[in-house]
């Protein structure tokens, strides 16, 4: 047996190392130091009225959902419906959090874009793609530097974070929300919360 | 009563394929023929039961009998019979049973077309497929099973999802299925051909036909499946390197790589142990493909039903068959170097190139695909690998591939002379890149992508012309039909699947490069110009389909003032699910297609619409078919039953003694 034809058997047997590892974590869940603790705060204008502006405070005592969202961000278009639909039956606020609207897409170069060009091109966008899909949200602030996502952690768009009446995030889901998902986790969660306040 | 008799089916399924798999193995280890002998029944029944539980689960499905679990899940009494049937496979353990079925298929087929090889060499084949097949029954039955009872039963089932309600998801996973499975039959001739030592050109020749009609599955499934993304998930995207759409597109480019590899080996007796390992890596990407969507391991946009349990599962699957296979490998391979010596410009060459270059695509591509994976369980964070990954890797490798493509068939076997060819192709080398930058310059479009895209689709279309010019001039005063009658079928597929791929990026460049989109909205009476074409909105009326509530727009599409088509785009509500789907409208054209999509209506009673020109978009489609149909020329070639009739008597007679 010459050493070379084990080659194959090796690289295979290191990736089954990583699929085996893999299926022990869950790629929706997410390890996040931010979990029952106080959401970062934040103040960011909002998408309908830009020269307004918006913060934790203004959802204290509710429980609530915080969507990342962006226009360029396909799996998003995936969860978009399920948002909807749960926005409609009014069982809990939605807010968006409209990420790196237009630096956050790959097919634009942003880099040497003003930051008033920027804002103005990403509330065109991000409005554009509510009228063509739906807003489920109670209303989106923009994220348009994407500092505030830092602060929350964000991996990748979609992500939804479940902050109850405290200001404290209970969950966070990364990848985009499933019909399924959301009733079997979400739901109760949320369901939980709301008794519990 | 019936879903317990298909139940009952499967465990004896079971049974069978565990027949199979041990009795011809131990039978050809110990030359007991008798044992061998088991082998053709054993598979022959097997396909007949697990067939037998196929019917039982569409039957349960056809009857919306919602007692049985899957149908409960998956099926609703409104839905139309097609989506129905439909919903047998629509789902994790369904499809699983369409996964055995198609495998038994697939030996059932080996044991009626492959009366000509050796027994010893048939039964190994049979026993190997019989090994994937207990794994596969094994696993339906223990994690998966599709007739688990719901007691009491529902009244009424939560419908299909509404994404698979279509005619392109009807054929779409048997497709692909049989493609995947397929690479088994290759598999199984490799491994048989690893057992018994013989790896001869005799092998190859008997392996590829099998393999060429398990790619020609394996494309065509991928084509729908890529087609059904364009038109129904309603934003005009056609392929989105998804783990799930990357999972099909891996077995296909190692696949080609191995149909490839065969002829070297069958026609030069070179590369056997590079073959060997190509059929074995393309069917543990078909297996890790099916790990991948069905455990859950990585998020997908069409993640449907997965479950970490059944990752285990399948994962100890692999092991067992892609580690015992390259265990076997490496003690064997060895053997199997040497074969025919080739110099540095030949037709082997170029073969070799491209065979090394698809399979660092396919890498790459594995790579992508895992690397949030990987990132993950080494506790990096988590991110997801996009588009631009997979474009800016996939098009610089396969570039050489296409250029080198149209240069073996210009090469001969062994050796050839670097002028002679030069001095042949470079005429069309110059004239391909003045058509894509003149092309491009045309189009106003000139980008590093699209002046390479029209250059290496104006190559291959100029070199195979002159392939088939000089082919055809070679018997100079024979009558034109008896010229073309006297190419093989073998010729005739290559030709048409390397000019399929030529077709196939002249799609891919235009849609990429030179599609507009306009979205507006508007209200009965409105009229749009895009495009070059008047789009006027006539109105929207709701109807009512069988399962689900439509809104239904009519827009009246025209040209210079006279009218091409009438499109009515959906808004659909799936009733059991209450599930909003948008239902696209398209006028499909050989040069563009026009596609409009609904979307909201907005609080003023607006509709908010979406027009997309998708140029030339028909011709990824048509190029995927000639790629196909060259592949379903190749594997009917001649040769395949010529030697088949002329060795039969021989086996015929071996089976006598």
């Amino acid at each position: 047996m010459k050493a070379k034809f084990l080659v194959p058997l090796f690289l295979f047997l290191l990736l089954i190392g990583f699929l085996g590892f893999g299926l022990t974590l869950n790629p929706r869940e997410v390890p996040s130091p931010l979990i029952d603790k106080p959401a970062p705060d934040f103040s960011l204008a909002r998408l309908d009225q830009p020269e307004q502006r918006f913060g934790l405070e203004q959802m204290r005592g509710q429980v609530w959902l915080l969507n990342v969202w962006a226009s360029w961000c396909v799996a998003c278009r995936q969860e978009h419906p399920v948002l909807v639909k749960l926005a409609r039956s009014g069982v809990v606020p939605i807010v968006g959090l409209n990420y790196k609207e237009v630096r956050g897409d790959g097919e634009i170069d942003a880099r040497g874009m003003a930051l008033e060009t920027e804002t103005a091109q990403a509330i065109e966008r991000a409005r554009d793609w509510l009228t063509r899909h739906g807003n489920p949200y109670q209303l989106s602030v923009m994220d348009i530097d994407g500092r505030v996502g830092i602060d929350f952690g964000v991996y990748g768009v979609p992500e939804t974070f479940l902050i109850d009446q405290q200001g404290r995030i209970r969950y966070k889901q990364i990848g985009p929300v499933t019909a399924e998902n959301l009733e079997q986790v979400l739901m109760p969660k949320i369901k939980e919360l709301q008794r519990a306040g | 009563m019936i879903p317990e008799l298909g139940h009952f089916a499967l465990v004896l399924a079971l049974v069978l394929a565990l027949i199979q798999a041990v009795l011809p193995l131990v039978g050809a280890s110990r030359n007991n023929q008798s044992m061998m002998a088991v082998a053709r029944p054993a598979a022959q029944g097997q396909f007949v039961f697990v067939t037998f539980a196929f019917a039982c689960l569409t039957w349960a499905f056809i009857n919306s009998d919602f007692s049985v679990q899957l149908v409960a899940v998956n099926s609703n009494s409104d839905t139309p019979l097609m989506y129905k049937i439909t919903g047998v496979w629509g789902n994790h353990e369904g499809s699983l049973l369409l996964w055995a079925m198609s495998l038994s298929l697939w030996t059932v087929a080996v044991t009626v077309f492959s009366r000509h090889v050796p027994q010893v060499f048939l039964a190994r084949v049979l026993g190997v497929l019989g090994c994937i097949s207990v794994g596969f029954i094994a696993f339906m039955l223990v994690t998966s099973n599709p007739f688990d009872r719901l007691l009491p039963g529902a009244a009424e089932g939560r419908d299909l999802n509404p994404l698979l309600q279509d005619p392109g998801m009807i054929i779409h996973p048997p497709l692909l299925y049989m493609g995947y499975v397929g690479f088994s039959v290759a598999f199984a001739f490799a491994i048989s051909a690893l057992l018994s030592g013989r790896m001869d050109a005799a092998w190859a020749r008997w392996s590829r036909p099998w393999t060429i009609a398990a790619w020609v599955f394996l494309t065509a499934g991928i084509m729908v499946g890529s087609a059904w993304a364009y038109y129904e998930l309603g934003w005009g995207g056609w392929w989105f390197w998804d783990p799930v759409e990357n999972a099909s597109f891996m077995p296909w480019l190692l696949g080609t790589a191995l149909i490839h590899s065969l002829a070297v080996t069958e026609k030069r007796g070179a590369f056997r142990s590079w073959t060997v390992l190509l059929a074995i890596g393309a069917f543990s990407l078909s297996l890790l493909g099916t790990f991948l969507v069905r455990s859950g391991v990585i998020t997908s946009v069409h993640a449907f039903a997965t479950d970490p349990a059944r990752g285990m599962f399948i994962l100890a699957l692999l092991v067992l068959v892609i580690g015992v296979s390259l265990l076997l490998y490496a003690w064997r391979a060895p053997r199997l170097t040497g074969g025919g010596s080739f110099g540095l410009v030949s037709r082997e060459t170029t073969l070799l190139g491209n065979n090394v270059l698809l399979a660092v695509v396919s890498a790459s591509v594995l790579l992508g695909t895992l690397y949030p994976l990987f990132l993950d369980a080494l506790n990096l964070g988590k991110i997801s690998v996009g588009p631009p990954y997979f474009q800016a890797v996939f098009v610089p490798l396969m570039t050489p591939v296409v250029v080198l493509m149209m240069f073996g068939p210009y090469l001969r076997w062994k050796s050839d002379k670097v002028g002679t060819v030069v001095r042949r192709l470079a005429p069309a080398g110059i004239a391909s890149i003045a058509i894509g930058f003149g092309t491009a310059f045309a189009l106003d479009h000139l980008t590093w992508r699209t002046v390479l895209g029209l250059c290496l689709a104006a190559w291959v279309v100029l070199a195979s012309l002159q392939l088939l010019g000089g082919r055809l001039r070679e018997r100079a005063g024979a009558s034109m039909s008896s010229r073309l009658s006297a190419i093989p079928a073998a010729w005739w597929g290559m030709w048409t699947a390397h000019f399929g791929v030529g077709i196939f990026i002249i799609g891919v460049t235009l849609v990429g490069s030179i599609d507009a989109n306009l979205d507006l909205r508007m209200k009965a009476g409105d009229q749009a110009e895009f495009a070059g074409y008047s789009f006027s909105f006539k109105g929207v009326e709701r109807i009512a389909g069988p399962n689900y509530d439509a809104s239904r727009a009519t827009i009246d599409l025209s040209r210079d003032g006279k009218p091409v088509a009438v499109l009515e785009p959906e808004k659909r509500v799936y009733r059991a699910m209450g599930m909003p789907m948008t239902e696209a409208a398209l006028d499909i054209g050989p040069f563009r297609d026009v596609y409009v999509s609904l979307g909201e209506q907005l609080p003023e009673g607006d509709w908010v619409v979406s027009l997309h020109r998708k140029p030339f978009i028909s011709w990824i489609w048509a190029g995927c078919i000639l790629m196909a149909l060259g592949g379903i020329l190749a594997a009917a070639d001649r040769r395949y039953r010529r030697l088949a009739e002329r060795s039969a008597p021989a086996g015929a007679a071996q089976h006598a003694v």
